[in-house]
């Protein structure tokens, strides 16, 4: 079991709902395979840096999650395939990202109680 | 035009004082992992072309020069920094 970081883009053109909606079919895809997510962010709805397939904006949706190496092949096959997706990245976690991504997490929790 | 170039004109006097050491900023303040996610700090470590400026220029230690590329090159490709601009000061 390794510590995967990955963030993809959406389309923009998608309603609220039809969002959430794909962020949760990888979810399950990653749920399917036995992966343990950790954290997850939403990032809404931004601005890219330069043009995307001519979009200029784009949903940023992060996970991070604990998977078996052989895991990360079918989850980017389903990004590939899946024509919502504009952009992604999944990137191998190490020590000191995983000691970063606990911290900037337990900043979050404690920003929500606060809230 | 030779004689002209024997006699260069400073605008100002060249510096003879001693330069400030550079430092690495990472070592110094304990930053052990470049975070991606923030565009903003990584402009840091750019030019006005968004290049990523040398370790001459920053000072920054090899270790973390290569993790500034690193993290540069996981924003650009998601967006959060352009790969070529002009003007992003």
């Amino acid at each position: 079991m390794n510590q995967y970081e990955t963030v993809f883009i959406l389309t923009p053109v998608l309603s609220d709902v039809q969002m959430k909606e794909a962020v949760e079919k990888f979810k399950a895809i990653l749920v399917e395979e036995g992966a343990e997510i950790i954290n997850e962010e939403n990032w809404g709805l931004k601005k890219l840096a330069y043009p995307i397939q001519k979009k200029s904006t784009g949903f940023y949706q992060l996970l991070e999650f604990n998977a078996d190496p052989s895991t990360i092949a079918k989850l980017e096959l389903n990004y590939r395939r899946d024509e919502r997706v504009i952009r992604f990245l999944t990137f191998k976690n190490e020590k000191y990202a995983a000691e970063y991504a606990a911290k900037r997490r337990n900043v979050k929790s404690t920003k929500k109680e606060e809230a | 035009m030779a004689q002209n170039q024997s006699e260069i004109r400073y605008l100002t006097p060249p510096t003879v004082d001693v330069k400030k050491k550079k430092y690495c900023r990472f070592k110094k303040s304990g930053i052990k992992y470049i975070d991606y996610k923030d565009p903003e700090f990584l402009k840091k470590f750019l030019n006005e072309q968004g290049k990523i400026l040398p370790r001459r220029i920053t000072g920054t230690s090899l270790k973390f020069q290569r993790r500034i590329a690193q993290a540069v090159k996981r924003a650009r490709h998601l967006a959060l920094l352009p790969y070529v601009t002009d003007m992003m000061k």
